[in-house]
């Protein structure tokens, strides 16, 4: 049996279109597999068709967490199995503040039934020096999620709610969008942090920007909602070097595999 | 305290429905007195009989039931002409007489007021409690200390008898019978309810609740709280409802008629949790004098169809009053609500917050009214109406109407309609909770602000009626 998160030959239309066109690859426990590629490539379809999203259609192939398909299950069990997205751009949910949030989904996870009850006062001392150490302000805990937050905010949050809820796969959409160098050293710091934990990290990233911090263990080029080529972090180097365009000559037009 | 408190009070709301804490549900105990069929004015004269009124009161049901008769039926009520009036049973009077001792309660009375925790939570928390089974109030009783302060507590029956002058004065004077087809209705009709009197300058500390309990299907039920603060007094009046869950309708056309003396404060706090087969009409107004203040604060969880507009005429200067009132209607259910304000005189202040949850079909409906008489001088309103959607099927529809007639004064309407969309569920069942839980989320931080007008015990309260309601438990119904 494979352990970890495994995508089999997916292809998923969203809203009637194809997007996903026969997508394989592996996020093993204790790695980081960076996906790569240009705009409309497929990346974040690829992430919510794994995070089960209403509406991305799942029309051949599978998804494994540790050898079982967690095809047929809603969002909140694939969340509950361990599975966790940082969004690219989270939406605002006025009312809910963002502790509420993380207490209800640590009590879901505990199995208890009532969701606003704090039953370990430590965990809200943890959320807070947590918070500080990202460079989150204390006060933006006890506001609603992301209503007002700033784009490093959010990007902070999502990390936060990462951290708090201690997934066994975590993936990433763009986690260093939005943020400055500080920001993208400091966020890197703790997917190494994450990977040395024995979680496996599925890191979506257009830019290799922050692979200056943090180095992927494999690194997957989607291009047109399929693998362009899959190799390791001298990859990222490539595409870094001579762009996407040069990518889809060489290995979707001229069928290369090597790199 | 508050920990049991809240314990107690979840276990009344869940037993609303539940058939396990009704061991006798299957056959109801035999009503001493049950009157049923036309409403003729025989009929009216039997109640009058039985409770055995002075003649002005009497005289009163009759002049409310012509009324009734003359009164058209109100264009603005929907689905209320499911109701067969002549069908119902207007008067049920259980087999039970009046106490202030739980021990002279008959033994399913009393076991099921013990299983609802009701004596526990009036130890403990409550300054005095009433308690109308169907159509008589079984007790009622209040702390020691506040009978020697000149406080009343009573059955409004009992008060009829002992204090006619007092009762006289603001009885359906206040919400007069010629208003509506309904209201006329209930003048001729009422049984069962509170009077509570307040003497000038007496604080009331803890609230005083009244609970009413429908025990049977087909009945009306009809009852009428009176509660009168005198100068420069305060008291708190918390309303309980429910019913068990029965085979037919039931339908509820109770009034409240309350009246704040100068630089009095009342406040009214209503959780209406009654099963989805109830047919809720309510009939609330309050008039403030000079300095005086009404609050009212309304949750409305359970029926099948509410009715309930809290209203306030602002008759003296520098009164002022702060309606808050929330309806959950979660599966095909109507909650038709809106609060009413008339500022009479000048410098009066009125706030209104409103907030509406339609969920799987549920339908709301808001038709507030502000009113600002010619001579007002300086009179300021403010209305804010929040609608919350949570899918597609559901519906919430707003009717605010303001009529200034005074230039001086200064009136602010705030609505917001939120829906829920796709991707706020997405993100939240991404986090592990479902898809109610995550509903039940939204609602509750919806509700977040309101929640802090609510005593600590009943805010929780509501806090685990809303989590229930969006739980399987909840669905079931």
């Amino acid at each position: 049996m494979s352990k970890g998160l495994e995508v089999v030959d997916l292809h998923v239309n969203v809203h009637g279109k194809k997007v996903l066109k026969g997508v394989t690859l592996n996020v093993g426990y204790g790695t980081i597999h960076a996906i790569m590629g240009p705009n409309g490539s497929g990346k974040s379809t690829l992430a919510y068709t794994i995070m089960g999203r209403e509406g991305y259609e799942v029309e051949r192939g599978d998804i494994r967490l540790d050898g079982e398909s967690i095809l047929d299950l809603p969002t909140e069990e694939r969340a509950l199995k361990g599975l966790f997205m940082a969004l690219q751009d989270p939406p605002q949910i006025p009312g809910v503040r963002l502790t509420t949030l993380m207490i209800a989904a640590l009590n879901k996870r505990q199995g208890s039934s009532d969701l606003t009850r704090v039953r370990d006062p430590k965990i809200v001392r943890r959320m807070y020096s947590l918070a500080e150490e990202l460079g989150l302000s204390r006060d933006l805990l006890q506001r609603e999620i992301n209503v007002g937050f700033s784009g490093g905010e959010k990007k902070r949050s999502e990390l936060l709610q990462a951290l708090i809820l201690e997934p066994r796969i975590i993936i990433l959409d763009e986690p260093d969008s939005g943020l400055d160098v500080d920001g993208v050293r400091k966020v890197s710091e703790y997917l190494v942090n994450l990977k040395e934990q024995g979680r496996g990290v599925m890191l979506i990233t257009h830019y290799a920007r922050m692979f200056k911090y943090v180095k992927p263990d494999m690194v997957t080029v989607l291009i047109d909602g399929r693998v362009a080529v899959q190799g390791g972090p001298e990859l990222a180097d490539l595409v870094e070097e001579r762009g996407y365009a040069y990518i889809r000559r060489r290995y979707v037009e001229g069928k290369d595999s090597t790199i | 305290m508050a920990e049991q408190a809240v314990k107690i009070r979840e276990d009344i709301l869940k037993g609303a429905d539940s058939p396990e804490i009704l061991g006798w549900l299957d056959k109801p105990p035999r009503a001493e007195v049950e009157l049923k069929g036309k409403i003729t004015r025989s009929l009216v004269e039997e109640i009058s009989r039985i409770k055995k009124e002075p003649d002005w009161m009497r005289r009163l049901r009759l002049r409310s039931l012509e009324l009734f008769y003359k009164l058209p039926m109100p264009r603005w009520l929907t689905g209320i002409e499911e109701i067969d009036l002549d069908a119902l049973s207007h008067y049920v009077k259980p087999e039970a007489e009046f106490t202030q001792d739980w021990e002279d309660l008959p033994d399913y009375m009393r076991k099921y007021y013990e299983k609802l925790g009701l004596p526990e939570l009036e130890a403990k928390f409550l300054s005095g409690l009433v308690a109308v089974y169907d159509s008589e109030t079984v007790y009622a009783r209040m702390k020691e200390y506040l009978k020697k302060k000149g406080v009343i507590v009573l059955p409004l029956e009992e008060a009829v008898q002992k204090y006619p002058d007092l009762v006289k004065k603001y009885f359906l004077k206040v919400f007069p019978p010629a208003d509506h087809k309904f209201a006329a209705l209930h003048g001729a009709l009422w049984s069962g309810g509170t009077f509570i009197y307040v003497p000038p300058g007496v604080k009331v500390r803890e609230p005083i609740e009244s609970f009413f309990l429908i025990g049977r299907q087909g009945e009306g039920q009809f009852e009428h709280s009176l509660i009168v603060a005198d100068e420069g007094s305060y008291v708190h009046w918390i309303e309980g409802c429910s019913a068990p869950r029965f085979v037919g309708y039931s339908f509820h056309n109770g009034m409240v008629e309350a009246y704040a003396h100068k630089n009095a404060t009342i406040k009214i706090t209503t959780i209406q949790n009654w099963s989805r087969n109830v047919i809720n009409f309510n009939n609330k107004r309050g008039i403030a004098e000079e300095g005086a203040r009404i609050d009212w604060v309304e949750g409305s969880i359970g029926s099948k169809m509410t009715y309930v507009y809290p209203s306030t005429i602002l008759k003296g200067p520098y009164s002022s009053t702060r309606s808050v009132v929330v309806t959950l209607s979660k599966g095909p259910y109507l909650k038709d609500s809106g609060s009413k304000v008339i500022h009479v005189a000048p410098h009066t202040r009125s706030k209104i917050i409103n907030k509406s949850i339609s969920a799987d079909g549920g339908v709301n409906v808001y038709r507030g009214i502000v009113r600002i008489l010619k001579g007002a001088k300086n009179a300021s309103a403010h209305v804010e109406c929040d609608s919350l959607i949570l899918d597609g099927k559901s519906k919430a529809h707003t009717f605010p109407h303001n009529q200034v007639d005074e230039p001086t004064a200064y009136v602010s309407h705030e609505a917001k309609t939120g829906r829920l969309s796709e991707q706020q569920l997405f993100y939240l069942t991404s986090r592990g909770l479902t898809d109610d839980e995550a509903k039940s989320l939204i609602v509750l931080g919806f509700l977040d602000e309101i929640m802090g007008e609510l005593p600590v015990e009943y805010a929780n309260v509501l806090h685990k009626v809303i989590q229930l309601e969006f739980s399987e438990l909840g669905a079931v119904g």
